[in-house]
């Protein structure tokens, strides 16, 4: 018999309640964050036209760059103006 | 799984002469007559014997140090040993039979008449090596706060680490306490201290876990400190390991390392440098990758976060160190050039990938030889857009270095000409200079008339940027 130690972080993912879902989502504010990859911006342009187009308000919002995680002010911001976000992840 | 062991607590020793001996050691026996001696002279005599309860006779206070507790604690490498101990501390020591020393230990003239003077003894059963690591973690296992995972019999341990997914796809040596307990000796650091917080997961990462997965990696313990600068170097925002693991590029974290400690560790700066066959090289950045993953959770694949789209092989772990002995005159090492005093133990930190070969066995002068490394970093230029040098490391090797050292050129002679020339080339003023911009390591086998090239992942403050650490080798 051999006894072994963990060498993970022996830690569980915590489960977070998601927010609730409206079944409306007419006159919302979504927010377009970009991540800072090349033509992010193309993609969520024209996003930005067809929800206007609709009658949604839209914010901007962009990662300072891709290679790390939105800074925690960014996110707190997102969270406070908008109801729905919407985030181009990728080129 | 098990609890972890309480470590036991040491056990206090009478006041008086203590001594520790066990049967099956000539010595003892030599000596048995004489302990009996001076518990009759009136001495306050207390014998604590490793092997034979009854051992020896005419002995009063005599207790079986059955689990070694006493001779552990209190550091018995050899029987018998003589202790004098006053208010519950030791004060003096004696190991073996010398009559002098007792008679000074014991302040008793006359000891073991008809004895030899001397006699060596016999090694303690507490350092016996078949049973050395098992008091070991019997007595200081409490020091490691990790779960245990008690392995069913009939698993092959092998198979139950791989089934575990706490592998990068080759084996690794199982992380026994007793195995741990030792990779910790290579470190001051408190087992519990926090090394770094280690992305993606963001988790607090104790020495103690770098050290489980060192054991795992096939480090040895003297590697350690290297593994755990390498592991702080690599969660600062400058290198941004969270990053480059989660980029769809091919990168992963080269090491460099710089320093004494480099050689003292046996580490391979010459022949197959960038390659297999050095445990150290291929162990040390081995370790850090597999802290990403089992701490970080940073794991490739599809339900991992580590998303590469192609990887590199170095991927596994690759670590290297400067061939600082033999570099040609007036060179500088690499940590000098970032900045650290001579002679610092660092650990640099490049997000690279697989080497490309600089190739040129013709030419004869540092002005020639520029145009091989001009060709070669300038198509490398445009990765990401970004036209940066910094995205790259040049690893030049032996002969390239004395065609350019005969002619005079150091490393900051050659990064600086290489700048002009690239950027010349494109219509741009050559970046101000920076160490890293690129870095220049000396290394590789001294017959051959080439250089490495390391392309690197997006640099700057956008991507990584390469950091050179120092490594802390005192507490």
């Amino acid at each position: 018999m051999t006894i072994v130690l963990d060498p993970t972080n022996e830690q569980r993912p915590v489960t977070r309640q998601r927010s609730e879902r409206s079944a409306v989502i007419d006159g919302m504010t979504v927010g377009l964050l970009d991540i800072s990859k090349p033509r992010g911006n193309v993609f969520l342009d024209r996003l930005q036209e067809l929800l206007e187009d609709r009658g949604f308000g839209v914010k901007r919002y962009a990662k300072p760059t891709f290679t790390k995680p939105a800074p925690a002010d960014l996110r707190h911001q997102i969270s406070q103006e908008c109801n729905l976000v919407i985030e181009a992840l990728a080129d | 799984m098990t609890s972890p062991a309480l470590t036991s607590p040491a056990v206090e020793l009478a006041d008086g002469v203590v001594a520790v001996v066990k049967r099956d050691c000539p010595t003892c026996e030599l000596v048995a007559p004489v302990l009996a001696e001076l518990e009759r002279r009136g001495v306050a005599l207390t014998v604590y014997t490793q092997d034979d309860p009854a051992f020896p006779e005419g002995v009063t206070r005599l207790a079986h140090d059955e689990d070694l507790a006493v001779s552990y604690h209190h550091a018995i490498e050899t029987v018998p040993t003589l202790l004098r101990v006053e208010a519950g501390q030791e004060v003096a020591r004696t190991e073996g039979w010398s009559r002098p020393a007792w008679e000074q230990l014991t302040g008793i003239d006359g000891l073991g008449a008809g004895l030899p003077e001397h006699r060596p003894g016999c090694g303690s059963l507490s350092v016996d090596p078949t049973i050395a690591d098992q008091l070991r973690v019997r007595f200081e296992g409490g020091i490691l706060h990790a779960r245990r995972l008690e392995l069913a019999s009939l698993e092959d341990e092998m198979e139950a680490l791989f089934e575990r997914e706490w592998t990068d796809g080759l084996p690794v040596v199982p992380p026994t306490e007793a195995r741990v307990l030792r990779m910790l000796e290579g470190t001051h650091r408190a087992p519990d201290e926090i090394v770094a917080v280690v992305p993606p997961q963001l988790v607090p990462c104790t020495v103690e876990k770098v050290a489980i997965n060192a054991v795992m990696a096939g480090c040895k313990p003297e590697y350690l400190p290297v593994v755990l600068a390498a592991v702080e170097a690599a969660c600062t925002d400058t290198f941004n390991i969270h990053g480059l693991l989660c980029t769809t590029y091919f990168s992963g974290p080269l090491l460099i390392v710089n320093g004494p400690l480099a050689e003292r560790i046996g580490m391979a700066s010459g022949h197959n440098v960038l390659g297999q066959g050095n445990r150290a090289n291929s162990t040390i950045g081995r370790a850090l990758q597999l802290v990403i993953r089992n701490v970080g959770g940073g794991r490739p694949g599809r339900h991992g976060i580590d998303r590469s789209a192609f990887g590199a092989p170095s991927k596994v772990g690759w670590a290297i160190s400067e061939n600082e002995a033999d570099l040609p005159a007036g060179w500088v090492p690499m940590s000098v050039e970032a900045g650290h005093p001579a002679g610092t133990d660092t650990v640099a930190l490049f997000a690279g990938h697989g080497p490309s070969a600089v190739v040129d066995q013709l030419s004869r002068t540092a002005e020639d030889l520029i145009g091989a490394f001009v060709r070669k970093v300038s198509a490398n230029l445009d990765l990401f857009f970004a036209r940066r040098i910094d995205n790259m490391l040049l690893v030049i090797g032996p002969e390239h270095g004395r065609v350019f050292a005969e002619d005079g050129w150091d490393k900051a002679r050659i990064r600086a000409e290489l700048n002009e020339r690239v950027f010349a080339q494109i219509g741009k003023p050559a970046p101000a200079p920076r160490w890293d911009g690129p870095a220049i390591v000396y290394a590789g086998g001294d017959a051959g008339l080439f250089s490495a090239l390391i392309e690197g992942w997006v640099s700057g403050p956008t991507g990584s940027q390469m950091i050179c650490h120092p490594i802390r080798t005192s507490a």
